[in-house]
């Protein structure tokens, strides 16, 4: 059995109202323990409500979402799975509540009842994991975009979460915070092996995920490693959606009779077929 | 004809614990017909800055004018040249309101004491420029659009009160790659066919090379370099130290020459890039 199993899921907003919508119609998933999957899609693709139904914010309205063997639907699990999957938003400045920042983090394991000392310890291992321990005494209000987002990163840690679901963390930040936030991210995928789902509108990022998954209209539409999916440039393009610019370049100069291979993804790549 | 800034100091909440001097003697001039951008990172004053171009907030000291009239001022000269200015501020979709498209665009032109027909008219002029069909979106909800959509109802909302100058703060931020892409062809437009000055703040550095004429730089509250993209997105230190980076295609066509390709690096549009990739192949192979 997978970490996550999401079988035949759909979710209907405002049933049975004048503005009913189906954001998700008959999605099936599986993600294993310590993959990381990028989620695309176009706005209104269902990629945000599938994601918060991975730790149970919103449940099915058909089909189910299977969380470590525990049914979202089960109230007895909530907590459970809460804290194996912690979630991460758009905005930093909704998703912090403390005044300091290491308080922050500790929220989530005081309100498990953690023993003091081991709180001390989930703290300041959380706050390392995401390079931040100087800023541990720092106001959260003073930290810049990608250092707020891995205070909340952090604070999901600190919950021993086996999994983080980030939707589009990256989205309000200047470029040094986008870096600092992707490649927090990857480390605790290689070193900590943390599952993660990862939604984007930053083909870039997307690249470095194991799986990539395409939504639209409330479906799942590709589901394959970014070395398949992206050197789709017209398939992609056509869904509104974008590729890597070495993967649009590579397209291009193949049309235009340039011998290069037709899985190149990263700049790395280009740079290399090209200046063998 | 411009927006001025003369000297311009701001600190925030002054005489306290928490005082912050957030701009420190800026003076810049932000010319018509012109589209600069602000780039810099978190905290390096760019909002701050816009906050000024009408009036929102006012210098603690030096100058802010509009079109020669210091705009900090209670007259009606002072307010009328404040009104110059329009501004889009990061998610304009929470400002949303109104039960129909057409309303909520409607909203500033009929508080200017327009006519109907010239608010009609704007407002058809407006939603065209941002790609949202007049005829098919009028009268349904903005609140049952897409994220993208409601971000361009909410710019046409501005749009219609056809300022002479535009700020956009973050204005393709969380929208998807069409979305952005649409938005910046109907921005450019707007600029072209109105003459309308505009002013972006952005994070993206590929959006910044592909639409200003001019690039400001922010750091620690100053003006850290102002200059043509061409020559900005080439200042290394610069871009260092404001916490920046360069746009994706020249950092590709960095990267190739690095690695010995003979190719100019100057191009900040892809099918450009592609055409000078080209050519370098081609020179290579004939010699």
């Amino acid at each position: 059995m997978s970490f996550i199993e999401i079988n035949d899921l759909s979710h209907v907003y405002h049933r049975g109202q004048a503005d009913e919508i189906a954001a998700l119609s008959h999605v099936s998933l599986k993600i294993d323990d310590g993959e990381f999957v990028a989620v695309l899609g176009a706005n209104g693709s269902g990629k945000s409500t599938l994601a918060k139904h991975l730790n149970a914010i919103l449940l099915p309205t058909g089909g189910s979402v299977v969380v470590d063997g525990m049914d979202t639907r089960d109230m007895a699990h909530l907590w459970d799975i809460r804290q194996e999957v912690g979630m991460v938003f758009q905005n930093p400045d909704n998703q912090i509540i403390a005044a300091v920042v290491e308080d922050d983090v500790a929220f989530g394991p005081e309100n498990l009842g953690v023993p003091s000392d081991e709180i001390r310890k989930r703290v300041d291992d959380s706050l390392a994991l995401v390079g931040m321990s100087d800023f541990a005494r720092f106001a959260p209000h003073l930290l810049s975009g990608g250092q707020k987002q891995r205070i909340a990163i952090a604070g999901a840690l600190a919950m021993h979460t086996r999994c983080l679901v980030l939707d589009e963390p990256t989205a309000m930040l200047d470029p040094v915070g986008r870096a600092e936030v992707l490649n927090a991210v990857r480390e605790l995928h290689e070193n900590e092996k943390i599952t993660v789902i990862y939604i984007t509108h930053f083909m870039e990022e997307a690249a470095a995920a194991s799986r990539v998954v395409v939504m639209e209209r409330g479906e799942v539409v590709v589901d394959d490693e970014p070395h398949g999916v992206f050197p789709c440039v017209e398939e992609m393009k056509k869904r509104g959606l974008d590729v890597p610019l070495a993967s649009e370049v590579a397209w291009r100069l193949r049309k235009q009779g340039v011998k290069l291979p037709d899985n190149i993804i990263s700049d790395d790549e280009l740079v290399a077929a090209i200046c063998r | 004809m411009s927006i001025e800034l003369k000297n311009v100091t701001y600190t925030y909440m002054r005489g306290t614990a928490f005082e912050r001097t957030a701009l420190k003697d800026i003076t810049l001039t932000l010319k018509e017909n012109s589209l600069t951008a602000i780039a810099g990172h978190t905290g390096s004053g760019k909002s701050t800055l816009v906050q000024h171009l009408n009036g929102l907030l006012h210098p603690t000291s030096g100058v802010v004018t509009v079109d020669g009239t210091d705009i900090a001022g209670k007259s009606k000269e002072a307010v009328d040249a404040r009104r110059k200015v329009g501004m889009v501020f990061q998610y304009p979709e929470h400002q949303l309101f109104e039960e129909t498209v057409e309303k909520d665009v409607a909203f500033g032109p009929k508080n200017m004491g327009l006519s109907s027909d010239e608010v009609t008219r704007r407002v058809k002029n407006a939603l065209g420029f941002v790609n949202i069909d007049y005829d098919n979106y009028k009268d349904r909800s903005p609140f049952q659009m897409s994220g993208g959509q409601m971000r361009r109802v909410a710019i046409a909302g501005v749009l219609a009160m056809e300022p002479k100058y535009l700020v956009l703060d973050e204005p393709t931020a969380g929208l998807d790659p069409r979305g952005r892409d649409e938005l910046i062809a109907g921005i450019m437009r707007f600029h072209r066919e109105h003459n309308m000055t505009i002013i972006l703040v952005s994070h993206s550095m590929d959006d910044i090379a592909l639409m200003a004429d001019r690039v400001v730089f922010m750091h620690d509250g100053r003006v850290l370099l102002d200059a043509p993209p061409t020559e900005a997105f080439f200042a290394k230190d610069a871009i260092k130290e404001a916490g920046l980076n360069q746009p994706r295609t020249v950092t590709l066509l960095n990267k190739l020459k690095e690695h010995g390709l003979d190719v100019d690096v100057a191009s900040f549009k892809v099918d450009d890039t592609v055409k000078r990739i080209m050519s370098a192949i081609k020179r290579r192979k004939s010699c």
